[in-house]
């Protein structure tokens, strides 16, 4: 029963993560970590018996054990990766937003000295130099 | 006036500042005249924008709030974009007193950082208990770091050549703490000289200011925390990377 559960398991998981793909809402580089989760799962649900041989020769004493310090650690590298990146991306924003800042100011300060050069121009409806 | 900066440019980081920012951009028209004034807003909710545009600064309008550091990194991109010789920071609450702009910049004369120190022996600015004990041991680890003697490390009123500022660019730190502390440090490592100026610090014209025990102590904390990873970082890797 719980075999069938983990099998069925495996098979949701790839089955969203493809689709995802394919409707381009998770980028590769995620994917593939998942892809690989998901198709080890489908091994070990395929074929039990590998996760009683691995429990013997790593000398655990249950298979679940084994199967749970598995999932704590790839767990923990998984928030892990996603913290780096999320820095990473934080970052980046961080950039954007001051070069958009300076950029506004520089158009602010252009589209004054416009003004300045061009009196006759002033019945023209103003640009909106700063949305805030 | 230091005459081998032709260009100054003053950078005033503000968030939500405006029952301060005006008076200060007006202060220091009239203090320094010639000086030219940008005031970066730090993704203010109130009219901190308006108000510096009507006192006279150019205006840098920060879509989201970034803290001091990101504030202080687009005034110092800005700063590099338009060829200044030098920039000084100066802060919107009014507590840098824009009289004293002209010695933090002298500072400039013999070092490549210059910063206005509030415990040297000059102003009456005081400080008690767990945050005196962190701008102490910070400013003992800094004297070693920096090779001269530093008083006040987190002191926001600094000037920068246009060396520094470069340095700034590459590398200015976001977190808290981080803007003071770790971007010394990452100067120095990267060649660059400090020293400080006394200064006499005015009390905040409006608004409360951030102490109270409990903050101290997370202060205290987090300024070891800070320094300790400026410190142990490799020289080399504070040049290209950013924070």
């Amino acid at each position: 029963m719980i075999v069938t559960f983990g099998i069925a398991l495996a098979v949701i998981l790839l089955t969203i993560v493809i689709s995802m793909l394919l409707r381009r809402k998770l980028r590769e580089k995620y994917a593939i970590l998942w892809i690989v989760i998901g198709v080890a799962v489908l091994i070990l649900g395929l074929f039990p018996q590998l996760l009683e041989w691995l429990t013997g020769a790593l000398g655990v004493q249950v298979p679940s054990n084994l199967l749970f310090s598995l999932a704590i650690v790839l767990l923990l590298g998984v928030s892990l990766h996603l913290s780096w990146e999320i820095s990473q991306a934080e970052d980046e924003i961080r950039r954007v937003a001051e070069e958009t800042a300076i950029l506004n100011a520089e158009v602010d300060r252009l589209s004054r000295r416009i003004d300045q050069l061009t009196p006759s121009s002033r019945d023209e409806p103003d640009l909106p130099t700063n949305p805030e | 006036m230091n005459d081998s900066l032709d260009r100054v440019l003053v950078i005033v980081p503000a968030w939500n500042e405006q029952a301060n920012v005006g008076n200060t951009v007006r202060e220091i028209r009239e203090r320094s005249a010639g000086l030219d004034i940008v005031v970066v807003d730090d993704g203010s909710t109130d009219d901190t924008a308006r108000v510096a545009r009507d006192a006279g600064a150019t205006v840098i309008p920060l879509p989201i709030n970034l803290g001091v550091g990101g504030a202080m990194r687009a005034g110092f991109t800005y700063a590099q974009r338009h060829g200044y010789d030098a920039a000084i920071q100066v802060d919107a609450d009014g507590q840098h007193d824009p009289a004293e702009i002209r010695h933090v910049l002298d500072g400039l004369e013999h070092a490549d950082i210059s910063i206005g120190a509030r415990f040297a022996d000059k102003g009456a600015y005081e400080v008690r208990g767990p945050r005196r004990w962190a701008m102490l041991f910070l400013a003992g680890v800094m004297t070693n770091v920096a090779g001269t003697r530093l008083t006040d490390v987190t002191s926001g009123f600094r000037a920068a050549n246009h060396k520094a500022i470069e340095q700034y660019v590459r590398y200015y730190p976001a977190e808290y703490l981080g803007d003071t502390v770790d971007s010394l440090v990452a100067a120095v490592h990267a060649g660059l000289t400090v020293t400080q100026v006394p200064v006499a610090m005015r009390p905040r014209a409006h608004g409360n200011p951030s102490q109270n025990p409990m903050g101290a102590t997370v202060y205290l904390l987090r300024s070891v925390f800070a320094l300790g990873l400026a410190l142990m970082r490799p020289r080399k890797t504070t040049r290209g990377t950013t924070t």
